[in-house]
């Protein structure tokens, strides 16, 4: 499937920053999955600093804008040719041992309840149990916008029983690493087929590792593996640590945040 | 237990102390109480009055110094050295390599769960190798001593060990308040030591860095407990002492605000927690650090020392398995020796532990300072009950050692001169090649009969001496 995105993060300061910095994830993964046949990130008024390639295989861009900043505008533009690997991510170059993801973060935090359901599901091996667990959290969150916020911690998303993308990931990644399952929370994009509304096109999903194919998607918000309609960017130990963008303005005060993403199939 | 005099063996003296027995003989009371106001007053009037570092207690409290030297041979030294620096690069072999293939770890010989759950574990930094495949530019290496040739490591400090300004002024004051003493006995000087660091740091910067590296020290700010020794270290190697606000990353490079505009930093020593570096990566709220700083850093713009995750190293429970590092990477058998230790977590040691707690000494993975452990011997039954709760409660938390009879000083106290335990931090540096000053920080329980020789517990300070052969 060849994907076009159109993503915009727009930030105003009611009072001008002195400077911003940011580090970016939004260069799409390379895997065999994916295909990039051109991208771009733009920052208006920005220097583009210092890029490299993690331990995860993201590859991670900084960029500063120098002050007065009363906006800051990134774009990312781009076509990705992408192809239904079932969530296997075949062919991704990475050193960071998948233990690493066995740890314990804020949001990722277990309690009882999220201990209840990881142990609710059962599997013979472990890419059945993996499949368990991330049909069990679609279970116990429901889908719905507006109640849970960027901080919510799966374990509160789990009392709420209601929650975002965000949310299950964060469920099904304390599930899988309360199971001994080295889990990771992913940011990219969804195209979103039938209904075509954009919600949910900046999207997150969960990895769980399992050997002999090492890391596999799942998307418990839409009880499926990530297919050809899924674009990766990147991960994280939860949320936060995969955020696409994160930045920080010196000075400034009330900044206000504004995104816009698009992502469409194009005719070849 | 019998306890090592370094100084009396009987009614005999060691010959590194032989000239020291006549000083101490000749010094009336008098003399010597002037004396110890003098040291006071001179450490009161460079400032040097923090606790060091994690210890906790009031900063401006004053670390009693005591005026009794701590003397080796040098060829007592050339041993502590030859083990020292083994260690040294036995623990950077181990950062590379766990940050990278993690061949330890394959080949069996420590445990995965350690290293990649440990909390100072920076997946931010796996696939990096700094410049010189260090991590740990200052190693400062906890030694305690039980006979003439035994000689214990109690921990390593991989990250940004303090104490370095305790071993500089204490030889300072001891020079200026006995001159004597330094004519009369051939000591190793220990002031090369920012020379030294100097030129380690250098050593180490990137590959983007044409021409002289520009150094600085990171400082938390003049609120924190080791300010001083950041200033200290800053005045005498000659470069900048800054604050995360006097830094900003600009396109590839960091930069700090000078009076003639902006300046490009090559290397940064930091003594900040990596949790503080640089909220884009680590903790979001941080105030001390730098924004972006880690992108730099991993894309080659920057040198941090100690390196980000150096923490991993140094950390209690794989203290356990640095003789084998030794062996892994070196392919050599350790000079110094570690302390016996139980791992807690490890059902059979917990039985071995919890049977024998009046004997031991228990220890909190993570904690520091002395706060937190108990020491059996001198523990009341209430407080070893209330550790055998602790411990079954949190068993992987707590570690526990045998109490080791620690070798003894002469000091002066109230009475006299009596003996009082010691350990020793000599400061490991290592860039291009590995050095160390002969001397270190020599700490003193000055406590009758107490084995804490943290300053938060009572502890004081002495002049280290390394003897020319």
């Amino acid at each position: 499937m060849r994907l076009t995105v159109d993503h915009v993060t727009r930030y105003r300061y009611d009072a001008p920053a002195r400077s911003v910095v940011q580090s970016h994830r939004l260069t799409p993964s390379a895997f065999a999955g994916q295909k990039v046949l051109d991208w771009e990130v733009t920052v208006e008024g920005g220097t583009r600093g210092a890029r490299h390639r993690d331990g995860a295989g993201d590859v991670v861009q900084g960029w500063t804008v120098a002050g007065p900043v009363t906006e800051v505008i990134v774009r990312v533009r781009g076509t990705v040719e992408t192809q239904d690997l079932a969530g296997v991510l075949r062919g991704h170059r990475e050193t960071v041992a998948p233990d690493c993801y066995l740890r314990e973060t804020l949001p990722t935090r277990i309690d009882v309840a999220l201990a209840d359901l990881a142990g609710s599901a059962t599997g013979p091996d472990r890419l059945s149990l993996a499949h368990a667990l991330s049909a069990a959290v679609s279970d116990a969150i429901a889908y719905r916008p507006g109640v849970t916020h960027a901080h919510t911690t799966a374990a509160e998303a789990l009392a709420l029983g209601e929650g975002v993308c965000q949310d299950h990931a964060h469920a099904l990644i304390v599930c899988a690493r309360h199971r001994g399952i080295p889990a990771r929370y992913v940011s990219g994009y969804l195209f979103a087929t039938e209904d075509g509304t954009p919600h949910e096109a900046a999207h997150a999903w969960a990895e769980l590792f399992v050997p002999g194919l090492d890391w596999v998607g799942f998307d418990p918000a839409n009880r499926c593996c990530p297919d050809a309609r899924y674009i990766r960017l990147g991960s994280g130990f939860d949320a936060q640590d995969a955020a696409p963008i994160r930045g920080i303005a010196r000075g400034g005060a009330g900044e206000d945040m504004d995104v816009t993403v698009a992502v469409q199939q194009s005719v070849q | 237990m019998t306890q090592f005099n370094e100084m009396y063996q009987g009614v005999d003296v060691r010959q590194p102390y032989a000239r020291l027995k006549d000083w101490v003989g000749h010094m009336p009371q008098e003399l010597r109480s002037l004396k110890q106001a003098e040291a006071e007053a001179l450490f009161r009037r460079i400032g040097i009055t923090f606790a060091v570092y994690g210890e906790g207690g009031d900063p401006d409290r004053l670390i009693p110094f005591d005026m009794f030297p701590r003397v080796f041979s040098g060829s007592e030294w050339a041993k502590l050295e030859r083990g020292i620096k083994q260690r040294a690069r036995a623990l950077n072999a181990f950062l590379v390599d766990v940050y990278g293939r993690g061949e330890i770890i394959r080949a069996g010989r420590i445990p995965a769960r350690l290293v990649y759950q440990n909390e100072a574990y920076e997946k931010a930094v796996a696939g990096f190798v700094p410049p010189k495949g260090v991590y740990s530019h200052i190693v400062g290496v906890d030694i305690v001593r039980t006979g003439p040739d035994d000689f214990y490591v109690l921990e390593d400090n991989c990250r940004t060990p303090s104490g370095v300004s305790y071993m500089l002024e204490s030889r300072e004051i001891m020079m200026r308040m006995f001159p004597d003493l330094f004519r009369e006995n051939r000591i190793e000087p220990v002031d090369t030591y920012s020379e030294k660091l100097r030129r380690t740091l250098s050593s180490v910067a990137p590959g983007k860095c044409k021409g002289e590296p520009t150094v600085v020290i990171l400082t938390p700010g003049h609120f924190n407990s080791a300010y001083y020794e950041h200033s200290l270290l800053a005045d005498l190697m000659g470069v900048e002492l800054v604050e995360g606000q006097d830094l900003f990353v600009d396109g590839e490079y960091v930069y700090m605000r000078t009076t003639e505009g902006p300046q490009r930093v090559d290397v940064i020593y930091r003594r900040i927690d990596d949790a503080y570096l640089d909220p884009l990566c680590f903790r979001p709220d941080s105030m001390l650090g730098i924004p972006g700083l880690m992108d730099v850093y991993r894309s080659g713009g920057v040198s941090i020392c100690s390196a980000p995750g150096a923490g991993v190293a140094d950390d209690k429970a794989v203290y356990t398995y640095v003789p084998d590092m030794v062996r892994f990477y070196l392919g050599e058998e350790p000079i110094l020796k570690n302390v016996p230790t139980w791992q807690c977590g490890r059902e059979d040691d917990l039985k071995h532990v919890l049977s024998n707690l009046p004997d031991l000494v228990v220890k909190e993975v993570h904690g520091s300072g002395g706060y937190g452990m108990l020491v059996g011997p001198k523990a009341t039954k209430e407080e070893i009950d209330r550790f055998r709760l602790k411990l079954a409660e949190d068993p992987g938390n707590y570690i526990a050692q045998p109490t080791l009879a620690l070798s003894t000083v002469p000091t002066f106290v109230d009475e006299g001169v009596a003996p009082r335990h010691v350990d020793l931090r000599p400061y490991c540096l290592v860039g291009e090649r590995i050095e160390l000053v002969p001397g270190g920080l020599t700490r003193v329980a000055l406590k009758e009969g107490s084995l804490v020789v943290n300053s938060s517990q009572g502890g004081g300070v002495k002049d280290t001496w390394v003897l020319a052969e």
